[in-house]
């Protein structure tokens, strides 16, 4: 077990290199994540509809279209040159290989969600730093129970046609569990409500976050080419 | 009898049992509409209980099928199960969208609304979702061996997103209570009525069987054939 800590370790370091090197695809998420914000401000009425009531769906929508395009990146990357067959040939066992792009997919979408929270609490003048522990929290939650049926699903959707189309169709359905719970218990964060109105959404996230991550690690094996 | 010849015997029989489903389906119109009472306070709206709770029902079971047939796939590795998961997805898309359209044209006059984000609603345009996602997959993956293990993976993955959605969709709806026209259990039915609704029941599943094992039958004749195809190339 332990050596499988540290491939996937290591393979999540190789991916994080990769980009820490390059920063494509990192700084065209982080600009598209900004204009996303900046359009929903137009998207909407102010004097209709008070930005506290539709901040907190902003700001969800704003971070799923970001991880899709952070885990589009997951697996195409692999896809030059065969380096997946590199991989798969190296001592590292397939749970690793899945565990060390969940790692880096979790701090690629993270990374992005740092810098696009305090822009989204300048754009929307939301009072961020209150309630920023318990929102960290939430995101932590909902980020985790995305990325890991994300990377499954980016493995899968890399070796379809339509790769970039297919992911979304795939994986927005999963979303809709933990963003729902995510906005939720945000907006209630916001509105300073107490902690018995967001328990059951919690456990909601929490819950799918161990049902999948559970269940992703014993299926993933059966994506890969024998 | 070689393999191309049992798929195609299993391809009339399915024919036979979709034909006998299709007579019957009219059987159960005709006496939904003839000799059925008209429900008291809904009218003739009411008869869409005859073909939506059906139409749900074969649904829930085709996709319960796409879930064992899945994981039992993922273990076996059998080319049979995905077979059967492809073609039970299939028609389980069809009748959810049967579901999809009934049921506006009963809430229209019911609810006053075409669509509300009642808990069942959600769930089964999400189970739309999912599911019209595996048959996209399963069309985007050329090689056999691969989409079946694809499609097993997603199956698998379908049914237990399942009860999140739904238990999801509960929590939206309790912190949010919203106004419903009417009580969507309804009352118990009449003998009749129940009667009917019990027919169709068995009528759908009947055609639901004969469908899915036409489907399959199909899917074994391809397959035999290009089995062959590659044979004889050899």
């Amino acid at each position: 077990m332990p050596s499988t800590f540290a491939a996937a370790w290591a393979i999540a370091a190789k991916d994080l290199l990769l980009e820490f090197r390059s920063r494509t695809a990192f700084l065209s998420s982080l600009v598209f994540t900004a204009l996303v914000l900046a359009i929903f401000n137009f998207a909407r009425d102010p004097t209709a509809v008070s930005t506290t009531d539709i901040a907190p769906g902003i700001l969800w929508v704003t971070f799923t279209f970001a991880g899709l395009l952070g885990l589009n990146r997951a697996f195409a990357l692999e896809r030059e040159n065969h380096a997946l067959d590199g991989l798969l040939l190296s001592p590292a066992s397939r749970t690793a290989l899945y565990l060390g792009k969940v790692v880096a997919n979790l701090v690629f979408v993270a990374a992005i969600e740092a810098v696009a929270l305090p822009l989204f609490a300048l754009f929307f003048n939301m009072p961020l730093l209150p309630v920023l522990v318990p929102l960290a929290g939430v995101i932590a939650l909902a980020t985790v129970g995305f990325v890991v049926v994300g990377t499954l699903m980016s493995a899968i959707a890399v070796n379809t046609r339509f790769a970039e189309l297919m992911l979304p169709v795939l994986m927005l359905p999963f979303l809709m569990p933990p963003i729902t719970g995510a906005v939720q218990v945000t907006s209630r964060l916001f509105g300073g409500r107490p902690f018995s109105e967001v328990s059951a959404w919690l456990k909601l996230l929490v819950a799918y976050d161990i049902v999948f991550i559970v269940l992703c690690v014993l299926i993933f094996e059966h994506i890969l080419d024998e | 009898m070689t393999a191309i010849e049992r798929a195609e015997r299993m391809l009339r029989r399915s024919s036979f049992f979709m034909a006998l489903g299709l007579v019957l389906m009219v059987a159960v119109y005709v006496r939904a509409l003839r000799f059925t009472p008209v429900e008291a306070t809904q009218g003739p709206a009411q008869k869409i209980y005859y073909i939506h709770p059906p139409s749900a029902w074969v649904a829930f079971l085709a996709f319960g099928i796409v879930g064992v047939c899945s994981l039992l796939y993922l273990f076996l590795k059998d080319p049979r199960l995905d077979r059967l998961a492809a073609s039970s997805a299939e028609v389980g898309v069809v009748f959810t969208t049967v579901v999809l359209i009934t049921g506006p044209i009963w809430a229209k006059p019911i609810w006053g609304t075409w669509w509300t984000w009642d808990a069942r609603l959600t769930s089964t345009l999400f189970l739309w979702f999912v599911y019209f996602g595996y048959l996209v997959l399963r069309s985007a993956v050329p090689e056999p061996g691969r989409r079946a293990r694809y499609s097993a993976v997603l199956g698998i993955l379908g049914s237990l997103l399942v009860p999140f959605i739904h238990v999801s969709v509960l929590l939206f709806r309790t912190l949010h209570p919203k106004a419903v026209f009417l009580n969507p259990e309804g009352p118990g039915l009449p003998g009749p009525m129940l009667a009917t609704l019990l027919f169709s029941l068995g009528v759908f599943t009947l055609f639901f069987f004969g469908l899915v094992t036409h489907r399959y039958a199909q899917a074994t004749v391809v397959d035999a054939r290009a089995a062959a195809e590659a044979d004889d190339a050899r």
